[in-house]
């Protein structure tokens, strides 16, 4: 054995989850206005969501075939590495993600960052709660509502490239002739969703 | 370039600077000095250059809050009949070699810890506490050395 291993096996120190000391990080974090983009998953019914926000607000919702690794290396690009793992400031998204799979919510009230989306995509997103609980429309639709008529692919691409899923409701867009189409999700997410707001 | 998410820069090196802290500190003063280090490097994170050692960068950054920590204790008045936090057995640190490794002279202390337990080569060990190479490598023999003396080192070669 060297002095190497012999004294990283004595010194042994596993950071059991959640650690003590990674609960102060966070918090000292936050006081300092140093947790730029604090992250959590969710087990939903579409399966794991990863969950992040920033101080102003949800800017990124991931499903699970999303690859959550890939998607926290391109938040601290686009936003900032300054990421910790960080419920707390999840919980109200946590709560109301609950209460909606359970059917007893039909909209979310938590503040968004929609920094990820601008121009069109971000026109799209904005129109997209106004589409009820339970009720759909086709992307033709969508582009007359977001004022660019012809723009139904540029609506299919800001839905697809849509940062909050889930929360901003792309899933209530479907194909004209009322099947699924596309999801970031997968189209099995879009249907279970779908599925669910219409019983 | 790939930039990792903080998260994952605490994930895999706060154990290994919680060692250094508490073979330089000590078990009590230990948690202060990891918490003080990775909040500033949280802070310095995002001007990190993508080359850098984020091992050496952390144990710079360690070195200096172990300082700090040293300093406030030095202001402090010492508590009458007061005995050092001990960890229990369960946390699988032995305190023996910790009792050993607070005995060393500061240099050596030093020098055993982040060499032996940061795993930093002596170069970066001597651009952290001063002084060349060639001493920090003596500092980390005569160390290894007291405490081959007074603590079995079974198996344990250089």
């Amino acid at each position: 054995m060297t002095d190497s291993s012999f004294f990283s096996s004595a010194l042994e120190l596993r950071l059991p989850d959640p650690h003590p000391l990674h609960e102060r990080l966070v918090e000292d974090a936050a006081r300092r206005g140093l947790l730029d983009v604090a992250y959590c998953t969710a087990d939903t019914p579409v399966g794991s969501l990863l969950l992040a926000a920033t101080e102003q607000g949800l800017v990124k919702v991931a499903f699970d075939r999303q690859d959550h690794d890939a998607v926290l290396a391109e938040l601290a690009a686009a936003i900032s590495p300054r990421i910790l793992r960080a419920r707390s400031r999840l919980e109200p998204v946590l709560r109301q993600l609950d209460e909606y799979f359970g059917g007893e919510r039909h909209t979310f009230d938590v503040p968004l960052d929609f920094r990820l989306a601008r121009g069109f995509r971000r026109a799209v997103l904005d129109h997209l709660p106004a589409i009820a609980y339970g009720h759909t429309e086709s992307y033709a639709q969508v582009a007359a509502a977001a004022g660019s008529p012809k723009a139904v692919r540029a609506v299919g691409t800001a839905c697809a490239l849509n940062p909050l899923p889930v929360v901003v409701p792309c899933h209530r867009v479907v194909r004209s002739d009322g099947s699924y189409g596309q999801y970031a999700g997968g189209e099995e997410a879009k249907r279970v969703l779908l599925t669910m707001e219409a019983a | 370039m790939i930039v990792k998410p903080f998260e994952q820069i605490v994930a895999e090196h706060g154990p290994m600077v919680l060692r250094v802290c508490r073979a330089v500190l000590g078990p009590a003063d230990a948690e202060d000095a990891w918490s003080e280090t990775f909040l500033a490097a949280l802070k310095a994170y995002p001007e990190l250059p993508s080359d850098a050692n984020v091992q050496a960068w952390l144990v710079t950054i360690a070195h200096r809050k172990a300082i700090d920590v040293t300093r406030a204790q030095a202001r402090r008045p010492v508590p009458v009949g007061e005995v050092p936090d001990r960890p229990g057995r369960t946390e699988a640190w032995n305190g023996d070699l910790w009792d050993a490794l607070a005995r060393l002279p500061d240099k050596q202390r030093l020098a055993v810890a982040y060499h032996y337990v940061a795993g930093l080569p002596y170069r970066e060990i001597a651009e952290i506490t001063g002084g060349t190479a060639d001493a920090a490598r003596r500092a980390a023999a005569d160390g290894v050395k007291a405490l081959r003396a007074c603590y079995p080192l079974e198996g344990a070669h250089s």
